[in-house]
């Protein structure tokens, strides 16, 4: 898989957001980030049904040396999260956008997509 | 501008990512943290550690100097035979801890710690002012460190020298030994919890002492390693680090380093304030504590008691990568440094449970 998929919109905090409908998203960090932050050892995520606001801190993922906060992409609502990341957190590492997805959330429309940046723009700020 | 250790060069080569500590540019990790602590606990590892001070202290007075100067007994030490020690000031707070080197009558080596070297040799030469004969020589710019970890220590190193390594016991070193034809003192010591030994050598030879030991050491298991390991490794087996469990505020006796402060021995810097804590009993302990809620602890966050009372901080934390299991090192108020104690860690604004367990959280040899 590419590092930077391009069916995924991004954020300027290396987090991705893949679109499953006009009204849900799944979200996750990136291969840049999960690269960066090393072995990836415990993974806090919000809980089902917690309202949620684009640009803040909704969880942590935390490698051997270092704690960095996930923000979430996007406004909405929780609807589910990837609750085998609290056993298996170096999932994130292996599969940062399959088996590591961290959360889905329910979204008010495609306008809460507003400002995201796409692979090319992802690709060119990560260098 | 960040300064660099001669082994800069390497470190793109071995794929190691480099960060700012202190004002070095040095190799966080190479191949990962979480397989350098184990290449180091189960092989071999190999560290560039020459960031780290090194001082000469020379001179007829430099025994009596350095009795004044550090915590330990300087006279117990015989030729060839190194000792950890601190340097405290008056109030008993720590200015920095340190190896201190007998190289023989009237010539010692302290090794000390990067981030304290200006701080310590001033202090050093502030004290050495009321000495007759003491010269204080800063080597550390030409001399390289390279720490050689791990149970593969010794056999590895053994094929590179003739120096009988078998007789070498802890905390003992040759100091003109050659390691593939390179002059180097050779030291059985190392920040690890493991077996190993720490080779001082000419900054200039240091490239060539780097290659050799990683060629050799291939077949035995042996891969660069990082600060990121030598932090995890040194926490597992509870050895403190300056600026987290050792400060100008933290007393060597709050942190459990009694045995290495020699009240008996005469007078020295510090003393006082350090006899009174012993008789007193310091009021803060650093103790080894466990998560039982899910979270991991680090360095500065704070902890309460079940009451909601702050009772200290934590000094280090981790997931341990031996044990695996959210641990950590805290400074507390000694009424709660009882094993078993409940106390809470506040973790991103959550006050999550763990209790006092026993350090160190590793020890070499012991089942895990």
């Amino acid at each position: 898989m590419s590092q930077v998929p391009s069916n995924l919109l991004y954020t300027k905090e290396h987090e991705w957001v893949e679109v499953l409908s006009d009204t849900k998203v799944r979200i996750g960090i990136t291969h840049f980030a999960q690269e960066q932050l090393g072995d990836i050892v415990f993974v806090e995520l919000p809980k089902p049904g917690a309202v949620i606001k684009a640009d803040e801190s909704i969880g942590s993922v935390e490698s051997v040396k270092t704690v960095s906060d996930i923000f979430s992409p996007v406004s909405g609502t929780v609807a589910a999260v990837n609750d085998a990341l609290e056993t298996e957190p170096e999932q994130v590492n292996a599969s940062p956008y399959g088996d590591g997805w961290m959360a889905e959330v329910d979204i008010s429309g495609p306008e809460a997509l507003n400002g995201l940046l796409k692979a090319a723009e992802y690709e060119a700020l990560i260098g | 501008m960040l300064k660099k250790t001669p082994l800069y060069p390497l470190y793109a080569e071995h794929g190691a990512r480099v960060i700012d500590f202190g004002g070095w540019e040095l190799p966080v990790q190479f191949s990962g943290i979480q397989k350098e602590h184990e290449a180091v606990r189960q092989q071999a590892g190999l560290f560039d550690v020459s960031h780290m001070g090194e001082v000469r202290i020379v001179g007829e007075d430099a025994l009596s100097f350095l009795q004044k100067v550090t915590t330990n007994d300087v006279a117990k030490l015989v030729p060839g035979q190194c000792q950890y020690s601190l340097m405290c000031y008056p109030s008993g707070g720590v200015v920095d801890d340190l190896l201190v080197y007998f190289l023989g009558e009237g010539r010692y080596m302290l090794v000390i710690n990067a981030s304290n070297i200006e701080k310590d040799l001033a202090w050093l030469r502030e004290q050495a002012a009321v000495f007759g004969d003491v010269t204080i020589e800063d080597i550390s710019e030409q001399t390289a460190l390279l720490a050689l970890q791990g149970p593969h220590a010794e056999r590895i190193l053994q094929r590179l020298t003739d120096a009988p390594l078998a007789e070498l016991k802890s905390f003992r070193f040759y100091e003109e030994a050659h390691v593939a034809g390179i002059p180097a003192l050779v030291s059985r010591t190392g920040y690890t919890g493991e077996d190993g030994f720490e080779l001082y050598v000419k900054a200039d030879r240091s490239l060539e002492l780097w290659k050799r030991l990683l060629a050799e050491g291939a077949a035995d298991g042996l891969v660069p390693a990082g600060l990121g390991a030598r932090d995890t490794l040194r926490f597992e087996a509870r050895l403190p680090l300056y600026g987290q469990e050792l400060s100008a505020d933290i007393s060597p006796l709050e942190a459990g380093l009694g045995i290495f402060v020699k009240l008996d021995k005469g007078d020295f810097i510090g003393r006082d304030a350090l006899l009174k804590h012993k008789e007193e009993g310091a009021p803060r302990r650093l103790v080894g504590i466990e998560m039982i809620d899910r979270g991991i602890p680090r360095s500065h966050y704070p902890v309460f008691d079940g009451d909601g009372k702050r009772i200290g901080e934590v000094t280090t934390g981790t997931q341990s990568p031996t044990l695996k299991t959210n641990v950590g090192l805290a400074l507390v108020d000694r009424a709660y440094a009882e094993q078993g104690t409940e106390l809470y860690v506040e973790i991103r604004g959550q006050k999550l449970k763990a209790k006092v367990v026993k350090t160190p959280f590793y020890k070499r040899g012991a089942a895990v």
